[in-house]
């Protein structure tokens, strides 16, 4: 009987993967330091009370992407189920010296600069196994940085739906008006990942982008 | 006579790239600013081409040596010719591109049609 209990539930297994229709991949990217980490944490705690990864002050602090299945979304009456991936920030250049003169010593800052430089390969790879992109930009800082270039052009070369965040509009400083007049023919919402500051137009975004 | 301190700056055309294939291209643009030098592609890289140049940038990167490039391209402009809209793939028309050793090339300004951008002559 056992034998056929478990044929049964390999059988239904075997069923959902080949017809439960694959969860869009979605990837958290951007600049080191935006606060794509403290994005994800607040989407992953939202809706499945988890966490994602650590984050700080200090750049280049996740330096392998993390994905969390299966994250499911309900705003405004309709659902979307999304794989989020956190990924390590993006960057054209990495000087272990930065990362002393924020009081690393200097085997740690070393290591933290090799570590940071596979993180960047591995975000790259990502990108061609997603189904759309949520860029994250620090508000505060320049938009017309390579990385959110490269990251927007890769996605419109691909036909893929792109999300822009202008995030931490709680500092007085941000200014998500310059990231709109850079990119225009992007949507883009404005919030504070820290504070949570208009993350339910973000999720209705969210759910229009993606779903 | 004081040797004239500089750093060499190279003016790429189109048509010098459009004949490397996009690993040719990648290598070439690596091993130029490896060297030391500055340049400028008139028609810059397709944004798959810049994914692959920041991949292979990241595996050079050494402590105390190569820490990596500055690269400055402009968003680059879908394509809404005929021609474009036909080819079902989004055709992006890829602009100017400044690429250089990150040590020695810093941008200063940028927006949607001007790069500024300050080399240092000192490392
Ligand atoms: N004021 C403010 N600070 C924020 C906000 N979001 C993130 N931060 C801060 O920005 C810093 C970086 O946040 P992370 O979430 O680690 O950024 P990241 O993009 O994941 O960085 P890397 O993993 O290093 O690429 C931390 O000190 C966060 O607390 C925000 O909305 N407002
Ligand atoms: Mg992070």
């Amino acid at each position: 009987m056992g034998v056929i209990r478990a044929f049964k539930r390999n059988f239904s297994d075997l069923f959902k993967k080949l017809f439960k229709k694959q969860n869009a991949r979605i990837g958290i990217y951007g600049p080191p330091n935006a606060g794509k980490t403290t994005l994800a944490n607040r989407i992953v705690r939202d809706w499945t009370g988890d966490a994602m990864g650590s984050v700080s002050h200090i750049a280049h602090e996740t330096r392998r992407a993390r994905r969390r299945e299966g994250v499911t979304i309900n705003t405004n009456g309709s659902s979307i189920t999304l794989d989020i991936i956190d990924t390590p920030g993006l960057a054209t250049k990495i000087d272990f010296h930065e990362f002393m003169e924020q009081g690393m010593d200097e085997a740690e800052s070393k290591r933290r600069a090799k570590e940071a430089t596979e993180g960047v390969i591995e975000a790259v790879k990502w990108l061609e196994n997603l189904d759309g992109v949520i860029l994250v930009m620090d508000a505060t800082e320049d938009p017309f940085t390579q990385v959110n270039v490269t990251v927007i052009g890769n996605m419109e070369a691909r036909s893929l739906p792109l999300l822009i965040v202008a995030n931490k509009v709680d500092l007085a400083e941000a200014s998500p008006s310059t990231i709109r007049d850079a990119f225009p023919q992007h949507p883009m919402v404005s919030i504070s990942a820290l504070e949570g500051k208009n993350i339910e137009t973000f999720y209705e975004e969210l759910a229009k982008r993606f779903g | 006579m004081i040797p004239m301190q500089g750093f060499q700056m190279d003016l790429v055309s189109e048509h010098r790239l459009s004949t490397m294939s996009p690993v040719e291209k990648v290598r070439f643009i690596i091993d130029e600013v490896k060297s030391g030098k500055i340049l400028v592609l008139e028609k810059g890289l397709s944004p798959e081409e810049e994914a692959h140049l920041i991949e292979m940038t990241m595996t050079l990167i050494e402590p105390d040596g190569f820490s990596g490039i500055e690269m400055e391209s402009y968003p680059s402009e879908v394509d809404t010719s005929f021609i474009g809209k036909i080819l079902k793939k989004n055709a992006l028309k890829s602009r100017l591109t400044v690429i250089g050793p990150a040590d020695q090339l810093k941008t200063l300004k940028k927006d949607r049609d001007m790069i500024s951008a300050l080399i240092s002559t000192t490392k």
